[in-house]
């Protein structure tokens, strides 16, 4: 038999094994269940005051520990929860000893406040400057803190785990991190470099700065009360996306591989693409040319058209700005049709998990394929009449559903698409 | 598979402490010049930029301001990669061009900063400080210009380099894997063009910090790299270098010389806590290149910190016969640019026919008289990974 290969003579890329951590909870069936279910993971923030934030809800993960707490740990720790879990259910390789590359989405990494308020209390003198803190920052006290806070950290520390091959990669695409991370493992899959790849994205990084940033940037949503209620995709009231923690682990394979070892097969990552905006920093092109160009390279190249697209899992952060683009690209690339395939954000309940949300959104979009059933859209109470999308809101959707296209945006002109199918084309 | 596609480096860009462009740089490591600063940070050593007009890459002020210094650097280098490729401004080519930029973090306020940790440290630190100062102090687009992937952001913006985009993060490792992933895009036919390279700002004192950490600055005397046996250490250095790597047979479409051939680029990542790993994991990717020592010549990133000079050391000591350049002497400690640059100045000393000189008193750097065909560029990370990239010229 020849060599499994799609339309264009290219391995066809799997899902064997996933993996997910969200502020709904830990592993593939406690998340589903919630989200087929409504629930929120949105909550007031416990972890740190909130006292002179505007917006004091996120999706925080406050179910596991890490001592001492940074974010980096925090993402670390639940990027290895997320990996257990995929490369448990994929059965792939053994213990400490996975078969091919690492790619992973992670958020930057910077010394901390904590830490650096650390730092700060050992100098003895008044009104110090930051050659003092030089100063007092060597001699192996510190040690520790040079490695948690190199941004190659989180994927070493993986790497030596799980027993990564070659060079693992960190890498950032802002918002669309998660999907980028699967398509360079599909990528390396298509060459014929690796056979299986481990594409894990995490974010752990609800902090005070964290959030003063955003909310500086006027992103973020300050309808802090009720906090479940706070982000609303495509509503008319929506006023800004929820941050949110989150990890998305996906163990990808060649079809050949992946059935030569006869692997269950999750689903297929049948296309991915992307293209750059250059218009603004943190704006889209007015006219979403990139993102229109974006989901039809997508489109192409799958090799499929759009009518074969039965449900898109929305970027849908609930800002003003994205949701109305979203839909107006959208709505170019697909005609006429759009109204008729059911659309959905996930970020309504589980926030948005900003470097993991590709991943993350992912495996929520293969689990709707396994279960033929579509997550609803939480808070969708007042739509917004500009917006004439298919939004399966409040209660989830029974559906045939065969394709699933991914959309992630994010800041920097990244746009990244992806489309999931049950079965090989 | 089809069979791999050569890869003609086209386009280089080098901005740093030696200044800016090919003939700048040439001259400068000719002329065997350093430039390094010891008083603004002493005790700690940095290679700070030369003076540059960022006018000439990034015309709009405005853009300037959205940019910390990395972000300028970094944008202003690319711009002149695309320059010396021949496709600055040839929208055709920019918009299916793709980016992967090897970045670290952006600069922080370091007033702002200080001034919450002195309140702190004199105890008026209510839960709600931290947020209150930030809120109020810190300027709302500082974060765009610490975003890591708003390097690349930025070349879109400045540049319109516009096809894809990719951020690599994780110090020296990441350019090497921006590199490698780069090149088996473009062998394999996923790409025609890329854009490839990093940025850094080694005049930092956030950066000095983190690094201080790990007691991996260089202090007191500055030495070159291969003379800090007793002194260990790196000093940071500011730069920028950009590639444009193409297809041959899109390069020859447009009519574009190249200065080299990408033949290969490898890394892996050496478990260090055994003695001797990275020793071992330089000569496994050696074997993987298929070079001849006779005639070989290494460009290396080697920081200065150890262990890990010492155990490249002991790798170049079984291959005696290699002429050897430390870049890490003449530009310092610049992270995730220092592996672009090493590869910039191979494709440079290929193009040219000539190797630069020594710079080094204890004898590990040879003279080399001939002219180089075959130019390996070693990077490894003060801490973690390792992997090189053989620069080769057309035949």
């Amino acid at each position: 038999m020849a060599t499994p290969r799609d339309k264009f003579g290219r391995p066809i890329v799997v899902v064997t094994g996933m993996g997910i951590v969200t502020s709904l909870g830990a592993g593939k069936t406690d998340n589903w269940a919630k989200l087929v279910a409504g629930e929120s993971g949105i909550k007031t923030v416990t972890r740190f005051p909130i006292e002179g934030l505007r917006t004091t809800m996120a999706g925080t993960i406050d179910f596991i520990a890490v001592d001492p707490f940074t974010s980096t740990s925090l993402s670390e720790r639940i990027a290895e929860i997320a990996t257990d879990e995929a490369l448990a259910q994929s059965g792939i390789g053994s213990k400490g000893d996975f078969p091919g590359p690492l790619f992973l989405a992670v958020a930057p990494v910077e010394t901390e406040w904590p830490q650096r308020l650390e730092l700060g209390r050992l100098i003895d003198k008044k009104d110090f400057d930051y050659y003092d803190m030089l100063r007092a920052s060597g001699g192996g006290r510190f040690a520790p803190y040079h490695d948690r806070f190199m941004f190659g950290s989180v994927a070493k520390y993986l790497a030596e785990n799980f027993g990564t091959k070659g060079s693992p990669i960190s890498l950032s695409t802002a918002c669309a991190s998660g999907a980028t991370a699967i398509q360079l493992g599909v990528e390396a899959i298509r060459r014929g470099e690796a056979d299986a790849a481990l594409c894990v994205a995490t974010d752990g990084s609800v902090n005070p700065e964290a959030v003063v940033r955003f909310s500086l940037l006027s992103a973020l949503s300050t309808q802090n009360d009720p906090p479940q209620g706070a982000s609303k995709p495509f509503s008319k009231n929506r006023d800004g996306f929820v941050m949110a923690e989150g990890a998305g682990a996906l163990v990808l394979e060649s079809y050949e591989a992946a059935t030569a070892r006869g692997a269950t097969i999750l689903g297929v990552v049948a296309g991915c693409g992307e293209l750059t905006d250059s218009f603004h920093r943190t704006r889209s092109s007015p006219d979403g040319k990139p993102i229109i160009g974006c989901m039809r390279k997508t489109l192409a190249d799958a090799g499929m058209e759009p009518e074969q697209i039965d449900h898109i899992n929305a970027h849908g952060t609930a800002t003003p700005e994205n949701d109305k683009m979203e839909y107006h690209t959208t709505s170019a690339v697909f005609g006429e049709q759009i109204s008729k395939i059911p659309v959905s954000s996930n970020k309504s309940m589980v926030g948005h998990t900003i470097s993991a949300a590709g991943a993350v959104e992912a495996v929520f979009s293969l689990l709707t394929l396994e279960h033929q059933r579509i997550p609803p859209t939480i808070n969708y109470d007042v739509p917004d009449p500009t917006i004439h999308f298919d939004v399966v809101g409040n209660k989830a959707r029974d559906a045939r559903v065969t394709a699933v296209m991914s959309n992630s945006f994010g800041f920097g002109g990244q746009n990244a698409s992806l489309i999931l199918t049950r079965e090989p084309a | 598979m089809t069979e791999r596609k050569e890869v003609w480096i086209t386009g280089i860009g080098i901005l740093s402490s030696l200044g800016e462009g090919l003939d700048a740089h040439w001259d400068a490591l000719n002329a065997k010049r350093i430039n390094v600063d010891d008083k603004r940070f002493a005790p700690y050593i940095v290679h700070p930029l030369a003076p540059v007009s960022f006018d000439a890459q990034i015309p709009k002020k405005g853009d300037q301001r959205q940019m910390e210094a990395w972000q300028r650097i970094g944008t202003y280098a690319a711009g002149m990669a695309l320059d010396s490729a021949g496709v600055k401004g040839n929208q055709e080519i920019l918009s299916r061009m793709d980016m992967i930029v090897a970045a670290g973090g952006g600069e922080r306020d370091l007033a702002v900063d200080t001034a919450i940790l002195n309140a702190d440290a004199h105890g008026n630190f209510s839960p709600g400080f931290l947020n209150e100062r930030l809120m109020s102090e810190l300027r709302p687009t500082l974060f765009l210009a610490q975003l890591s992937n708003l390097l690349a952001g930025n070349i879109a913006i400045v540049h319109g380099v516009r096809g894809t985009s990719r951020t690599f993060m994780g110090e020296e490792a990441s350019s090497i894997d921006a590199a490698r992933i780069a090149l088996a895009r473009i062998e394999a036919g996923q790409s025609d063009v890329a854009l490839v390279g990093g940025a850094y700002n080694g005049e930092r004192l956030d950066l000095l910090v983190l690094f201080e950490f790990g007691d991996f600055n260089l202090t007191g005397e500055f030495a070159p790299v291969w003379a800090r046996e007793n002194n260990s250490g790196f000093a940071l250095g500011s730069a920028g270098a950009f590639l444009v790597l193409e297809s041959r047979e899109h390069a020859e479409a447009r009519g574009a010389k190249p200065y080299a051939k990408l033949s290969k680029v490898v890394a892996d990542l050496a478990q260090r806590r055994q003695p001797g790993a990275v020793t071992k994991s330089l000569e496994t990717l050696w074997s993987k290149l298929d070079v001849d020592d006779d005639v070989g010549v290494v460009v290396t990133g080697a920081t200065g910190a150890e262990p890990v000079t010492s155990e490249e050391r002991a790798f170049l000591r079984q291959h005696q016969g290699l002429a050897v350049r430390a870049t890490g002497t003449m530009f310092g400690h610049t992270v995730e640019a220092q592996f672009p640059l090493g590869v910039a100045l191979a494709a440079l000393s290929v193009s040219r026919g000539a190797l630069f000189p020594p710079n080094d008193p204890t004898g590990l750097e040879v003279e080399k008289s001939d002219p180089p065909t075959q130019i390996v560029v070693m990077g490894t990370g003060h801490w973690q990974g390792e992997g090189m990239a053989l620069v080769e010229a057309v035949k």
